[in-house]
């Protein structure tokens, strides 16, 4: 639906301002060509979105693609008055969803990362191993199986049959395991221990903050991908009422050949369903840049 | 004490998980028999817009039989949703199930034969209506709920303007097709589309094919018998020759050129106007509608394109009041007025075809006064036909193969022969006994 996921904000981590060496102020024409290439292929669809939701139904196939209509506010208050306002109801569980979903694992990851970093017990890299296995699988693939597994426990169709699966994400651990082996010090830890925390009390007061840059980067890849996921709750969820954005959507676009696809609904719908992430994005951007920095200058 | 603490945390999971479990497992419909004041619940899918309209209005007068419900994306999705949920053991108790899926999940055991409870609704609906949702046979899978038969319709100021009349045969609409090109070359009478085979198999349907038939415990297939290979040379020459569009139908593109003119006649089906509206808003009151041009003249016939019922799913522990209420929704003059006006469908029931509401005609047909009693004449003449288990495969494989054949300028004939191998293959491999 969106084309967020690749789009970290471009901006120079390094400061350009203060060059400790006088530079041959060269442009790069090349890269730069290829760069500028890769954010018009990026930001077009965008564009087209921002455009089309401007239009009727009608002027929609008739006028020039870019052309910005005037029909951005009728377009609105259709999409709110669709089934009683329904589409707000599914940007409410795609915000559950992905937000507590994203939250939960991110925690999760946090826990499991920091355990296998700092800690050592048998079958330890045998853990690690089929994590590492994991990450290689799509998820997508494992929809059918959890919607059977979920059945079987009749949690089909509830909250949970969503936020369940989304709650272990092996690359999140694997992210969160490498941030902690790089940015808890084990003498920190040490410390710790001599003067009589618990492990619990360790890992929440000493460890955790120290993760945080990294937790972030796990919450917001979680939560983009929970909230574009469309199979995983087409597959669980039955009720509309509990459909994400995602689904509730596709359910306008498809209604059979017999019924015209709601296109200027859905347009707008998609618009306005982007503004969330990119809200999350400027909110979140600069615990990225700290990550992204602290990584490599921190020894 | 790293031990421990692993322990407890394994302890803690295993035991979030098992009482998950428990207090979940029990939480699937209790079989609700239908005592007096007892209440019963239903659940069901659908994709009609606005039908819960309709449902509130039962849940109103009903307060015993309680239905809730879902609305899900349509067509083929919601097949798919079935399938896996009947898998799971917690299907929906009603679902929209368009004809042509039917076979589909009643091989696969997700509906039940409801023929007992379903007597009295048999009478209220045409014949080929009704053999639809028993598919030849003595059960009856479903209640039909809307029919698509098809007819021409054609931009009235535009034949007016080129001095054209309604072609009445397929030879007269191949001559008008050739017409139009030399009148105005930026414009074609109609496109045939690759990627609709619901509308194909229309045409073909009209044309007296018959696909799939059954016979005792063997099914017989012949997609590709000589009618359907009739109908697909005849556009496939009329692609060729160029005086007919090759183009899919339902992309912007095709918006785009019933909005402009550029395309001036579509046969489609009863439920047109609506997708015109919503689609050609444009053209508004220029469109005019007529039979379908017929292979014979002076002959009467039409296929189906779409139309959908109401099915009962196996797994409901609710049978009787399930089919009691898809059989007020289809039939009730209250229900399916309700479903005309609120949710623009066609109904297949014969009285509420004769609905007053069905005596102005549709607002984007305006002048058309006769709209609907025309309309109905034509639903009459209807041919059945009997839907395979396996449709979904057939289409796929005609999306495919009439794709290539437009591309690579080959003739239509070949492409129903590679539909008929496909979907015989398909069937012989999911274990039906095949006589072709």
């Amino acid at each position: 639906m969106t084309t967020l996921t690749s789009s970290v904000p471009a901006r120079s981590d390094l400061d350009p301002g203060t060059p400790r060496r006088r530079e041959p102020t060269r442009t790069a024409w090349l890269p730069t060509a290829v760069l500028l290439i890769g954010a018009f292929y990026c930001l077009l669809p965008v564009a087209w979105v921002v455009a089309a939701s401007t239009k009727s139904g009608s002027s929609l196939f008739t006028t020039f693609t870019f052309a910005p209509g005037g029909d951005l506010l009728d377009n609105l208050s259709d999409l709110s008055t669709y089934g009683d306002g329904i589409y707000w109801r599914w940007l409410a569980n795609s915000l559950l969803y992905a937000g507590v979903g994203g939250a939960i694992s991110a925690l999760v990851s946090g826990l499991s990362g920091y355990t296998l970093a700092k800690f050592r017990f048998p079958g330890r890299d045998a853990i690690f191993n089929v994590l590492l296995a994991g990450v290689l699988v799509p998820g997508v693939t494992l929809a059918i199986p959890q919607y059977l597994l979920l059945a079987k426990v009749g949690l089909t169709d509830t909250y949970w049959s969503v936020l369940l699966p989304s709650i272990i994400s092996p690359f999140g651990i694997y992210l969160a395991r490498i941030y902690a082996a790089a940015a808890v010090p084990d003498t920190v830890l040490e410390a710790a221990r001599t003067d009589g925390a618990g492990e619990l009390r360790i890992f929440g007061r000493v460890a955790l903050p120290m993760m945080l840059p990294g937790l972030v980067t796990v919450f917001l890849f979680q939560f983009v991908a929970i909230w574009n996921n469309f199979l995983l709750p087409f597959v669980m969820i039955s009720s509309d009422g509990r459909f994400p954005v995602t689904v509730g959507l596709f359910t306008l676009l498809n209604q059979g050949q017999t019924v015209p696809a709601l296109y200027s609904v859905v347009i707008i719908g998609v618009l306005v369903s982007i503004l969330p992430l990119i809200a999350l994005f400027l909110l979140l951007q600069r615990y990225w840049r700290l990550d992204l920095v602290s990584g490599a200058v921190k020894g | 004490m790293r031990a421990k603490f692993g322990a407890k945390l394994l302890a803690v999971v295993l035991a979030a998980g098992l009482s998950a479990a428990c207090t979940s497992s029990d939480s699937g419909d209790e079989d609700q028999p239908a005592q007096p004041g007892g209440k019963v619940e239903l659940s069901f899918w659908s994709w009609a817009p606005n039908i819960d309209k309709t449902v509130d209005a039962w849940n109103a007068a009903n307060p015993d039989i309680h239905v809730t419900l879902s609305k899900q994306a349509g067509g083929g999705d919601i097949v798919t949703k079935l399938l896996t949920s009947a898998k799971a053991g917690n299907p929906p108790d009603l679902a929209q199930v368009e004809y042509q899926a039917l076979p589909t999940l009643v091989s696969n055991d997700v509906l039940a034969d409801i023929a007992k409870d379903a007597e009295p609704a048999k009478a209220k609906f045409a014949e080929g209506v009704w053999q639809q949702v028993t598919l030849g046979t003595e059960s009856v899978y479903a209640i039909p709920q809307d029919s698509g038969p098809m007819m021409l319709y054609y931009r009235a100021d535009l034949f007016d303007k080129f001095g054209l009349t309604v072609p009445k045969t397929w030879d007269e609409f191949a001559q008008t097709a050739r017409t139009v090109r030399q009148k105005d070359p930026k414009k074609y009478l109609t496109t045939f589309s690759a990627n609709d085979p619901g509308w194909f198999t229309g045409l073909a349907q009209q044309a007296g094919a018959a696909w799939w038939g059954i016979n005792g415990e063997s099914w017989k297939v012949s997609v590709n018998d000589a009618a359907t290979k009739k109908v697909a040379d005849y556009w496939g020459a009329l692609v060729n020759e160029g005086v007919i569009d090759g183009k899919p139908m339902y992309t912007p593109a095709w918006n785009k050129a019933l909005n402009d003119g550029t395309l001036i006649a579509w046969p489609s089906a009863i439920w047109a106007p609506g997708v015109l509206e919503g689609n050609a808003p444009a053209t508004k009151g220029k469109w005019a509608m007529a039979p379908m041009p017929q292979w014979a003249a002076g002959e009467n016939k039409t296929g189906s394109w779409g139309g959908s019922s109401t099915g009962v799913t196996a797994a409901s522990k609710n049978k009787a009041a399930a089919v009691k209420f898809a059989t007020w929704m289809n039939t009730d003059p209250a229900a399916t007025d309700l479903l005309i006006k609120e949710s623009a469908i066609y109904p297949a029931a014969r009285d509420a075809q004769a609905s007053p509401l069905l005596q102005a005609p549709p607002a984007f047909f305006a002048q058309q006064k006769d709209f609907y009693t025309e309309a109905k004449a034509i639903a009459d003449t209807a041919v059945g036909f009997t839907w395979g288990p396996n449709v979904n495969v057939a289409y796929d494989t005609y999306k495919d193969a009439f794709g290539k054949a437009i591309t690579g300028k080959t003739p239509f004939s070949g492409a129903v022969d590679t539909m008929q191998s496909a979907t015989v293959a398909d069937m012989q491999k999911n274990g039906f006994t095949v006589t072709s």
